[in-house]
């Protein structure tokens, strides 16, 4: 596994990316270490900052040669309103590589990439691989609207075979990926999905993919304080290996799931046959 | 420094303070950290704060657990408990909510698994365990007789995060008296049994004076308060458990008070004097600094942690910088100087 490193990064590039913005990182010694799925966690000001909690963003590309990695993120608090402020020769402190990466085939495979937003960011760098390694990709590409969308261009790229959804019909097909989703995994035969985005559609997603006979691999997006494993606020109800059910960090464990091992259902309560419930009725 | 990590944050005021007797400086331009815990001598006084730092594996890819004072490790228990359900965490300002319900392993795995992990990295362990009961208390102190590591126990008795939150048995002095004493009684006399206190009492120091009665070798200060947040949009708690522990440098000057009234009191012949592990907010060498000077022996690194994984270390350079710019020989010379 590749061992984070905490850095001092230079932005080195800032851009408007639809309703989103794309920042580029110079983050020495990380990039190498960057697997499909990884995550880096950025701290919000300086060292006085009354913002304590980094916030976590997946990784969209990163560039061994010019030592950057890029993030794609959404103003949607005070944080990444505070991030979204900053320019080019600003610096932030990031600690990345972070997180269990996504699974990548044994063999050359038809893989489904489906994404929600910008939860796309990780998929292109994953896809790229997935072709270079003999197998072939198609993208289902969801958002609330067209310009919530990200990275459709980029996705163009690298296979013809992709398809966009709208909740409000503003580009593609109206409505959920889910809606076109089993059309597209009988048409290409797939074999895996990866997917990334909100917590109902991985749900959705997993349903149909295992319907359809494909492992399914989700990242989730869970509201993490440390990003490194040790505060355990980030943890979903997941089945082990030994058929146990446990609370487990989505940070160090996850963010990458197989799908069906998660308990999408009882995320957000304590399910009374997950290890340690009864110890919680004592006191 | 513009917003850098790993140097001094905050060092404007450095040399406007009234020097100290300079005592006797180490080769090297260093000093003598070494700070005692009872019988337990750590040769640094900085810790991590119990649920900051998990049983330290997981920081060991940042830095060294054996180059700090001592890992306290997150909250024992007698059995795996799951914790609350999630939304666990809510930031605050300066600061930051929990409620992650103590979930942990359970005192079986924890010394077969993670307590030999930190021993063979060379690791100081002090172990924080909490029970239901005093039985509880009783039973996790046995298990860790000659286990390998360990410094210190910490019992926790002021975790706001159990179901009867807010009656702690750290709210009343005759219960909590009963806890130590137990955990004292069963405890190996060579391990220096510490009791952690809450800030959300009346008189901090009528606990305080309870738990040394009852034989802690040392009292660690504080726990987090107990707080709540809304969400506006949803108009509902923020927290799945509703209210929480509230952390970071937004109650420091609460933690600062506690200590230094508990540290009064000692002076004062009010207790018997016994060491203070000072916690809450620190961020950095000066926020350590104002703890000892208030009477802290050691301090620990908590919250601050999630902001800047290796913390610990860094802030260990800055106290130690801090110490030799204000002339000091030794830590034991500043511990209670604010006191003079």
């Amino acid at each position: 596994m590749a061992l984070p490193l905490q850095v001092q990064a230079e932005i080195v590039g800032r851009e408007p990316a639809g309703a989103y913005h794309r920042m580029v990182l110079r983050a020495p010694g990380i990039a190498a270490r960057v697997e499909p799925g990884h995550f880096v966690a950025v701290a919000i000001g300086g060292a006085d900052s009354a913002m304590l909690l980094r916030r976590a963003f997946s990784i969209h590309r990163a560039d061994p040669a010019a030592e950057t990695i890029d993030v794609v993120f959404a103003e949607a608090g005070r944080g990444t309103r505070e991030l979204a402020r900053l320019r080019v020769g600003d610096s932030v402190n990031v600690v990345a590589p972070l997180g269990t990466p996504f699974p990548l085939p044994a063999e050359p495979v038809s893989a489904v990439m489906v994404a929600g937003g910008y939860g796309s960011a990780p998929m292109f760098a994953l896809a790229e691989k997935i072709v270079a390694d003999g197998g072939s990709v198609a993208f289902v590409l969801g958002a609330a609207t067209a310009e919530r969308l990200y990275g459709v261009d980029q996705a163009l790229a690298i296979t013809e075979d992709v398809v966009v959804t709208t909740d409000d019909g503003s580009e593609g097909v109206r409505g959920f990926v889910t809606g076109p989703l089993p059309e597209v995994l009988t048409a290409v035969q797939a074999g895996v999905v990866y997917a990334c985005g909100p917590m109902g559609m991985l749900r959705a997603v997993t349903e149909v993919a295992t319907e359809h006979d494909a492992r399914v691999f989700t990242a989730v997006e869970e509201s993490m304080a440390c990003g490194v494993g040790v505060c355990m606020t980030c943890v979903l109800p997941v089945v082990g290996d030994d058929g146990v059910s446990r609370f487990v960090r989505s940070c160090v464990d996850g963010p990458c799931f197989d799908g069906t091992k998660v308990r999408w259902d009882d995320a957000g309560t304590i399910p009374a046959d997950i290890e340690g419930a009864a110890a919680m009725g004592a006191h | 420094m513009t917003d850098g990590y790993g140097g001094f944050a905050d060092n404007d005021d450095a040399g406007d303070f009234d020097a100290p007797p300079s005592t006797i400086m180490l080769p090297g331009g260093g000093i003598d950290l070494a700070t005692r815990l009872g019988s337990t001598l750590l040769p640094n006084p900085v810790t991590t704060a119990s649920g900051c730092a998990g049983y330290g594996k997981e920081l060991a890819k940042f830095f060294e657990p054996a180059a700090i004072g001592a890992v306290v490790t997150k909250t024992i228990m007698p059995y795996p408990r799951s914790g609350r359900a999630t939304p666990r965490m809510a930031e605050t300002p300066s600061g930051m909510l929990n409620s992650i319900g103590l979930q942990g392993p359970g005192i079986d795995a924890f010394v077969e698994r993670d307590l030999p992990w930190l021993a063979a990295r060379g690791g100081r362990t002090i172990v924080s365990i909490a029970g239901g009961h005093v039985d509880d208390f009783v039973a996790l102190t046995e298990r860790l007789k000659g286990a390998p590591g360990v410094v210190g126990i910490e019992a926790n008795i002021s975790c706001p995060n159990v179901a009867n939150r807010g009656q702690v048995f750290a709210c009343n002095p005759a219960t909590s008296y009963d806890v130590i004493r137990a955990v004292r009684d069963a405890a190996d006399p060579l391990v220096p049994v510490l009791a952690k206190l809450s800030p959300d009492v009346t008189s901090i120091v009528d606990i305080a004076r309870a738990c040394v009665e009852a034989g802690a070798d040392g009292l660690s200060m504080i726990n987090t308060l107990l707080g709540m947040v809304i969400d506006t949009d949803t108009m509902k708690p923020v927290l799945a458990g509703v209210t929480g522990g509230l952390s970071g440098p937004a109650v420091r000057p609460v933690a600062v008070r506690c200590v230094h009234q508990v540290h009064a009191a000692m002076l004062d012949g009010q207790m018997a004097r016994v060491p203070i592990v000072g916690m809450g907010g620190i961020r950095t060498g000066l926020d350590a600094l104002e703890f000892i000077l208030a009477g802290a022996a050691a301090v620990s690194v908590g919250t601050v942690i999630f902001n800047d994984p290796s913390a610990p270390v860094r802030i260990l350079d800055e106290l130690r910088a801090a110490l030799i710019a204000r002339g000091f020989g030794s830590l034991e010379a500043a511990i209670g100087y604010a006191h003079r």
